[in-house]
């Protein structure tokens, strides 16, 4: 690490890049809170204007934004418990249980991250039609319910923080695996729980090519399908699809807001041995 | 690794042999517990992914050597006839270039510079997590709605882009028309969104760096260059490794972004009106739900597509390897 204290110029150049960051941010709040009319003028408006709720009650009106919404919800938080539930149970299997193979099915799991199963899409969408799933929720939940990085992950966090001696001291006493696991890994595991929880929720939020192909009707659509929709509907309705966009992407901000130190914490942690 | 299960069960060997039949039981619990429960608990990841990831891709291969619809029940084998027709395909072509121009443009500036921001960050800054959580703020967002942000930005007529560039008089491009210019734009967003994510994985990397690396070198005289050049870069090359692999892998599927930085709802499958800004995945799903579910034709796109990334990333591992490692 660079002991000296860094010039200005550094925190220049570092101020410069979150001010790209944040910018193409602000314009959409921009264009979000105007009338279509206003955006077009010349010079464009600049600051925040008075049309934001109004623009709201249209993009609400246009498409299903609400039960989009909800579906999202659903979709995400299912995903993200069964993540952070499997890959716990995976880590810990891999970090403390001795089992034969162990690190060559670890090393399968790190080098499935590498798999680009979305060009499977199309057998995954004859299967989902043959059990009847297309057009529904189950579908978009089910492929995603684990995740080779959330085993990697877990695994990497109890390999530091389980003490063996814990785990003996459960056998001597002769907990069971599955009471191991519950009394003693998991509230372990809870601060790196959460930081994937977080990540996963965030990937599952924001998945868009496998719900847009697998989901038809408006009522299923997840928040980033009704976003797409809403543009391709409305090519010039900026202000409406813009709208939509910070909508979509508010709630995820405020969280980020308050939990972005632990979602950095947790790239980072993630990163290292990656 | 030691680990405690070498430990305790051989401890119940000595007991008399005429057990009570419970103590028995759960003996045999205790030793299904331990060799079982292992597998029991890896099994979920193995079993979904298997499924829904591994088996789709290897299917994929067989889908792609018979004339496959969904619409009509009998899929006859045609052996490579898909594979002969796409490659006869000039939109095939087409879509290749734009997809490898795309990756090209949107990951070598991006991973430079998050190699620059990283070196930044690495010193004694104040502000800290100010300075990654606003590096990071987009990545929130996410992929559909930074192409709506940014296609509005590039917007011919009303895009603030142009406006700016109107002010220094370099005067208005219509982004989305040329091929050249619509590359640029979509190079952008993804640059926008993965370069402070890229750089967060390069600080954590570089801070496991020992520090006397640094002091000898200082009093050897280094530049700040120097060090990132002679130092830093050589002793996270893993980690360029990963990230370099990683962008190639995600680049070449690249979807969301030309999808929607199109003008219209028919210029948004075809990737513009002369087909200027279609990727690879754009042409696949053109094919596979856009125009009669030709899903054979499409996995035989799709497959191609799995050979080309397995070539991409193992150029791309030779090529950074060849980054000098520190030892």
């Amino acid at each position: 690490m660079n002991r000296r204290g860094p010039g200005k110029l550094v925190y220049l150049t570092l101020l410069a890049v979150v001010f790209f960051s944040s910018i193409p941010l602000y314009f959409s709040l921009v264009v979000a809170s105007h009338d279509n009319s206003v955006i077009g003028q010349v010079p464009p408006p600049l600051l925040p204007g008075p049309n934001l709720l109004e623009n709201v009650r249209r993009v609400f009106e246009t498409v299903p934004f609400g039960a989009a919404l909800v579906n999202s919800l659903i979709v995400s938080g299912t995903v993200t418990a069964s993540v952070v539930l499997f890959s716990t149970l995976a880590g810990f299997a891999f970090a403390r249980l001795k089992f034969r193979a162990s690190n060559a099915l670890l090393v399968i799991v790190v080098a499935t991250m590498m798999v680009p199963t979305q060009l499977g899409i199309i057998p995954l969408y004859i299967m989902m039609s043959e059990i009847g799933w297309t057009d529904s929720l189950q579908a978009v939940i089910v492929p995603a319910l684990v995740n080779a990085f959330g085993v990697f992950f877990m695994t990497q966090y109890l390999r530091e923080a389980l003490p063996v001696e814990l785990i003996e001291a459960g056998r001597v006493d002769g907990a069971s695996t599955r009471r191991l696991f519950w009394n003693v890994v998991l509230p372990i595991a809870r601060p790196a729980a959460a930081v994937l929880g977080m990540l996963t929720f965030l990937t599952a939020w924001n998945d868009y090519f496998w719900p847009l192909v697998v989901l038809s009707s408006p009522e299923n659509y997840t928040v980033q399908v009704a976003l797409s929709n809403l543009r391709s509907g409305y090519v010039t309705d900026f202000s409406l699809a813009l709208t939509g966009a910070l909508l979509a992407t508010v709630p995820l901000l405020l969280a980020f807001v308050v939990l972005g130190r632990h979602i950095i914490g947790g790239i980072m942690q993630g990163a290292v041995k990656g | 690794m030691p680990t405690a299960l070498t430990a305790s069960p051989p401890t119940r060997k000595p007991e008399p042999a005429r057990r009570p039949p419970a103590r028995r039981l759960r003996d045999r619990f205790y030793w299904w517990d331990l060799r079982v429960s292992p597998y029991l608990y890896i099994s979920p990841f193995f079993l979904v992914f298997a499924a829904f990831g591994l088996f789709p891709l290897g299917y994929t291969a067989w889908v792609s050597l018979h004339d496959w619809s969904l619409l009509g029940d009998d899929h006859s084998f045609i052996g490579l006839g898909n594979y002969q027709q796409m490659l006869a395909d000039p939109y095939f072509w087409n879509a290749l270039r734009n997809t490898v121009s795309i990756l090209v443009l949107g990951t070598v500036p991006q991973l430079l510079l998050a190699i620059g921001l990283a070196h930044l960050l690495n010193a004694r800054l104040r502000g800290q997590t100010f300075f990654r959580m606003g590096m990071l703020l987009p990545n929130v967002a996410s992929v559909v709605a930074i192409a709506i942000i940014f296609s509005q930005l590039f917007g011919r007529d009303f895009g603030v882009i142009n406006w700016v560039l109107e002010m220094l008089g370099v005067g208005r491009i219509d982004w989305h028309a040329g091929v050249a210019s619509s590359h640029i734009a979509i190079a952008v967003m993804v640059i926008w969104q993965w370069t402070g994510y890229n750089a967060l994985i390069y600080l954590a990397a570089m801070q496991a760096v020992p520090d006397e690396l640094y002091e000898s070198a200082k009093l050897d005289g280094a530049s700040a260059l120097q060090q990132l050049r002679k130092i830093t870069i050589p002793m996270i090359r893993p980690t360029i490794i990963f990230t370099v692999v990683i962008s190639t892998i995600f680049g070449l599927q690249v979807f969301a972004q030309p999808q929607l930085f199109a003008r219209s709802a028919a210029d948004s499958i075809t990737g513009g009106s002369s087909r200027q800004f279609q990727t690879l995945t754009l042409y696949l799903y053109e094919h596979a739900f856009n125009r009669g579910f030709q899903f054979g034709y499409a996995s035989a796109t799709a497959w191609l597509m799995f050979l080309l990334i397995v070539v991409a990333v193992v150029i791309n591992y030779l090529l950074v390897r060849r980054i000098r490692s520190a030892s």
